[in-house]
């Protein structure tokens, strides 16, 4: 069988205009700040635009019935090209992009977020310049790992998203902005040269760097190989995620970070962590994963109580947004280690949702920050009366985060626990255990409503203004798909279900 | 007896002498053209040495193969780079400047020979006339007394630790009866038996080359002597140096006493240990660019010897592309530093602060250097430890693997430290900071093959594995 093949190579298209975009910003001069934004925002929209066009392509091709051919090789997949480019070949190192149920919303919500993140900055004073070019930088890194099919290419693009990122909060952070910098930088890569090893182990195995290759051979890695390399992709990917107890960064560069920027973190590059369990943990090595699917389900039930329960201790707006994530990137962790069709769809939906709630409440976070310049709850209070929309579009987003029907986060929610419950692998008590964390949820957001949102009007703030356009505009597109994906689910679900079911089945033959 | 194969050491060494005699032809102050000349040298003798034809010269005591050219070029190389950077360092500090490109370009030729030495006296002749020039470089400042002590530092060091190298080669000899590499037979050293006298002698030898390389424990030379020598002759000991004791470590260890690894792989494991812990943490603690990247060369030597105590295709193969990296982004790092010191007179890395604005250009590639220096992609440097690692991983060393990861993780701190200052403060003084043309394109050109060399592998990668081959024929 012939594998498909984009009629032109659109995910390297996606990954490299933003690095175009770098150079054209790098080349205006450092006064032009109009240009420079606006740029910025061309080559961030251009990409988003071939996203569009990358979901619609796929989801014609799934049309086809061709795309998910048992007789195929590689289910699921569209690529760049029909061979793999040599790049490296001597040592089986080649040039490959493709795309499935797994990263097409990934790479769509990629493109959205980074184009919303830019036209959010639009804010920023200092060192403009710089300021995009680094964002733009990311954008690379982020497209590419969620397209990359060779493991070289994978691990590059995984580290060149740590330099920018290294850069954004360093500069343009908060007052701990250094020290929240290297505390990022330094567990990403901690994490990243383990599987920088777990790579090398592979392919002295299996000789070959190409991921979809190393799927076909997993039946025969060795068990406690298996055992060996599962565990350094997953601290790897876990790190990113992050689960308990490797989250420490998150808060810190949370925190600290510009609101864009908090909101690529929140919105891509924890889902990069669950991304590379399921591109790459799951299905390489199964046995390895139904043997750690009992630690990994305890480890993600603890980020669910422990993110909750911290979250609610948070007088800080923007720190408790920043803990929410650990307890809701946990009810991901659960979905994995459940290892059933709908626990796992449960959790590439909670890594939409998340992606799209948590992104729109930093940017809420930033609006507020930007006029108020504090983030502490007590400080404010029946901000209702004087910001309306502002109100109503910040309880839309945190209903939808503690999982109200019919918004986006209640489907994974669901998902995940219904799918974790029917597991083979997970105890059910864990689940159940899970399940408070919901309520949990609910008490910490509707708390921060409350205090923010009701109550004695506090006088101090009757100078504030009400959310602006371009605000408005960047949180629009959020709350259409919030409220789209918890309607009508199947129009996220079409794109999952045959890449999910693939995975299951070379889990659990 | 082919002479021609040694036409480029021939050559070299005669545009050295040249260059010493002109010096004397009565000119202004100024020798600029003497470093250009220099240059045209260089670019010549690298054109000779990718020329010549492989085989073997003076009944077996030098071989022309691709693993010392490779390691030739990697000489030439870092040479062309130190008198760049030494081009305008010599106006302000130097008084007598022809004379230290002469001494380059011998201290090269030297390099060059040992490259292709075969015989242990060959081997440790070259050795001499690779430092000797270095002793007087070091010390070339010589009002300065930091500089000069470095001299008497390097020469004593350099001094003992020949001869135990020496003496090492004189129980290798006496075990095996011969002084051509090609005539020793591992076995019949006893190889295994754990033979006192064999193991001696590959002490000794380790010893002696690791104080050449300045490996943890045999480094504490290495600081002082970084921090006083004049900051060209720093890059090129750190870089060229280095890749000498290499080029003969490997010739010796993986050739003849290849088949006796068992008895010297666990000393190499425990070096590499030692280079890496102490180089890093004690990194850590540096406020002086110079010391820090000294120390941080230690640690990188580390990092080798990790590879090496594999001993296979994978060591070489890594070691090259590893140093390939290491020369560009070190002296890159090195020349960052001395334009920076030409203008501001200080080596503290607390001075950097704010150079974004000072110089954007050079802040950016200095980013890239000390982003290859930490293994990050896509620099060479992430390149070269990815075939360091392979080369353990191989074998099966995971222990060693995980120990260089930590290290590289710890190396974050102190390399992102300058990287912090530069992009992340704010200095008061905001007057730019001139870099001039020999520099420039110095640096800029570095930077281009740092990125180069992890994006278009191929071609570095063949280089490798031919130089592989010399030692591993399957490979």
């Amino acid at each position: 069988m012939e594998p498909m093949v984009f009629p032109y190579p659109i995910l390297t298209y996606i990954t490299f205009i933003p690095l175009i975009g770098v150079i054209a910003v790098l080349l205006l001069k450092r006064e032009s700040v109009g240009a420079i934004r606006w740029t910025a925002a061309l080559f961030s929209f251009v990409p988003f635009v071939l996203s569009i066009y990358l979901v619609w392509y796929y989801f014609s091709a799934m049309g086809t019935g061709m795309l998910f051919n048992i007789h195929s090789q590689t289910q699921g997949f569209v690529f760049d090209f029909a061979k793999p480019l040599a790049w490296f070949p001597q040592v089986k190192i080649h040039y490959q992009m493709g795309a499935d149920g797994l990263s097409v919303p990934m790479l769509f919500l990629t493109g959205l977020l980074s184009f919303i993140s830019i036209i959010a900055s639009f804010g920023i004073k200092e060192r403009v310049k710089e300021y995009f070019a680094w964002f733009l930088l990311l954008e690379v890194g982020m497209m590419g790992t969620f397209s990359a099919l060779d493991f070289f290419l994978f691990y590059i693009f995984w580290e060149i998203m740590l330099v920018p990122m290294y850069f954004l909060i360093g500069i343009w952070g908060g007052p701990r902005r250094e020290y929240a910098a290297i505390k990022f930088f330094l567990y990403t890569l901690f994490g990243s040269v383990f599987m920088l090893v777990a790579i090398l182990a592979l392919y002295f195995a299996a000789g070959s760097l190409d991921m979809l290759e190393l799927i076909r051979q997993n039946v025969s890695y060795a068990h406690t190989f298996q055992m060996w390399v599962f565990a350094a992709f997953f601290i790897a990917f876990a790190i990113k995620v992050p689960v308990w107890p490797f989250h420490t960064w998150l808060p810190d560069a949370h925190v600290e970070a510009p609101t864009a920027v908090s909101v690529i973190l929140a919105g891509i590059l924890l889902k990069m962590g669950t991304y590379g369990m399921l591109r790459v943990c799951l299905p390489m090595f199964p046995q390895a994963a139904i043997a750690y699917s009992i630690p990994i389900a305890l480890l993600g039930l603890i980020g669910i109580i422990y993110g909750a329960l911290v979250s609610m201790a948070q007088t800080d707006l923007k720190k408790l947004v920043a803990y929410s994530s650990v307890s809701h990137m946990g009810y991901c962790m659960l979905g994995i280690a459940a290892l059933t069709p709908m626990a796992i769809s449960g959790c590439l939906f909670q890594m939409f949702s998340h992606g799209v709630i948590t992104g729109a409440l930093f940017l809420l976070v930033g609006v507020i920050y930007d006029r108020a310049h504090t983030r502490e709850i007590a400080a404010f209070g029946g901000l209702g009366v004087k910001l309306p929309v502002y109100t109503g579009l910040f309880t839309l987003f945190a209903m939808a985060s503690l999982g109200l029907p019919a918004l986006s986060g209640f489907v994974s929610e669901f998902l995940v626990f219904v799918g974790a419950y029917n597991s083979a692998f997970v105890s059910r008590w864990i689940v159940l255990v899970a399940v408070l964390g919901v309520v949990l949820t609910a008490a910490y957001i509707l708390r921060m409503i409350q205090k923010i949102f009701l109550g004695q009007f506090n006088t101090r703030w009757d100078n504030l203004t009400e959310i602006n356009g371009r605000e408005i505009f960047t949180l629009a597109p959020l709350g259409a798909l919030t409220i789209l994906v918890g309607v009508y689910p199947e129009i996220l679900n079409v794109f999952l279900r045959g890449t999910v079911d693939n995975l299951v089945k070379m889990i659990i033959p | 007896m082919n002479v021609l194969l040694i036409l480029p050491q021939i050559f070299l060494f005669t545009w050295a002498v040249v260059v010493l005699v002109w010096d004397f032809v009565p000119r202004g102050k100024s020798r600029r053209g003497l470093a250009y000349f220099s240059l045209l040298g260089l670019v010549i003798a690298g054109v000779m040495t990718i020329v010549i034809p492989r085989g073997e010269a003076f009944s077996g005591a030098y071989l022309s193969d691709d693993y010392g050219r490779l390691f030739n070029l990697i000489f030439l190389a870092s040479a062309f780079l130190t008198i760049l950077a030494s081009v305008d360092f010599a106006e302000i500090r130097f008084n007598y400047r022809g004379e230290f490109y002469g001494l380059l370009l011998m201290a090269t030729t030297g390099m060059m020979f040992l490259s292709g030495a075969n015989e242990l006296l060959t081997l440790y002749v070259s050795l001499e006339l690779a430092t000797i020039p270095l002793y007087v470089m070091a010390a070339y400042m010589k009002r300065d007394l930091k500089s000069t002590e470095a001299g008497l530092k390097y020469l004593i060091i350099g001094g003992a630790s020949s001869a135990i190298l020496l003496f090492g080669i004189s129980l290798l000899y006496g075990l095996s009866g011969t002084t051509y590499l090609s005539n020793i037979r591992g076995g019949d050293l006893g190889a295994g038996n754990m033979n006192t006298g064999l193991i001696f002698a590959e002490v000794m030898l380790i010893a002696g080359f690791g104080f050449k390389l300045a490996a943890a424990p045999f480094h504490m030379w290495a600081p002082d002597v970084y921090e006083g020598a004049p900051t060209p002759v720093t890059a090129y000991l750190s870089v060229a140096s280095k890749a000498a004791g290499l080029v003969a470590f490997v010739r010796i260890f993986f050739n003849p006493l290849a088949i006796t690894s068992a008895d010297w792989v666990t000393i190499l494991e425990i070096v590499a240990v030692l280079a890496m812990v102490i180089g890093n943490f004690v990194a850590l603690a540096q406020t002086n660019i110079k010391r820090m990247l000294a120390y941080s060369s230690i640690a990188q030597i580390g990092y080798v010897f990790v590879a090496l105590s594999a001993v296979n295709g994978y060591s070489i193969v890594g070691m090259m592309i590893f140093l390939m990296a290491y020369l560009f982004a070190n002296i890159g790092a090195f020349m960052v530093a001395i334009g920076f010191s030409n203008m501001t007179g200080s080596d503290q890395i607390d001075d950097y602060a704010g150079m974004i604005r000072r110089n954007p250009m050079v802040t950016v590639m200095m980013a890239i250097f000390m982003l290859s220096l930490i293994g990050i992609p896509p620099t060479a440097g992430f390149l070269g430890k990815y075939w360091l690692f392979a080369a353990a991983v191989k074998e099966h060393i995971y222990w060693l693997v995980v120990v260089a990861i930590l290290m590289s993780v710890v190396s974050l701190f102190y390399y992102a430290n300058i990287v912090r200052k530069m992009f992340f403060h704010e200095n008061p003084d905001e007057s730019k900071i001139y870099y001039g043309p020999a520099l420039g394109i110095g640096i800029f050109a570095s930077g281009v093959a740092v990125i180069l060399i992890c994006l278009a592998p191929s071609i570095f990668y063949d280089w490798a594995s031919q130089a592989a081959r010399v030692f591993f024929p399957q490979f």
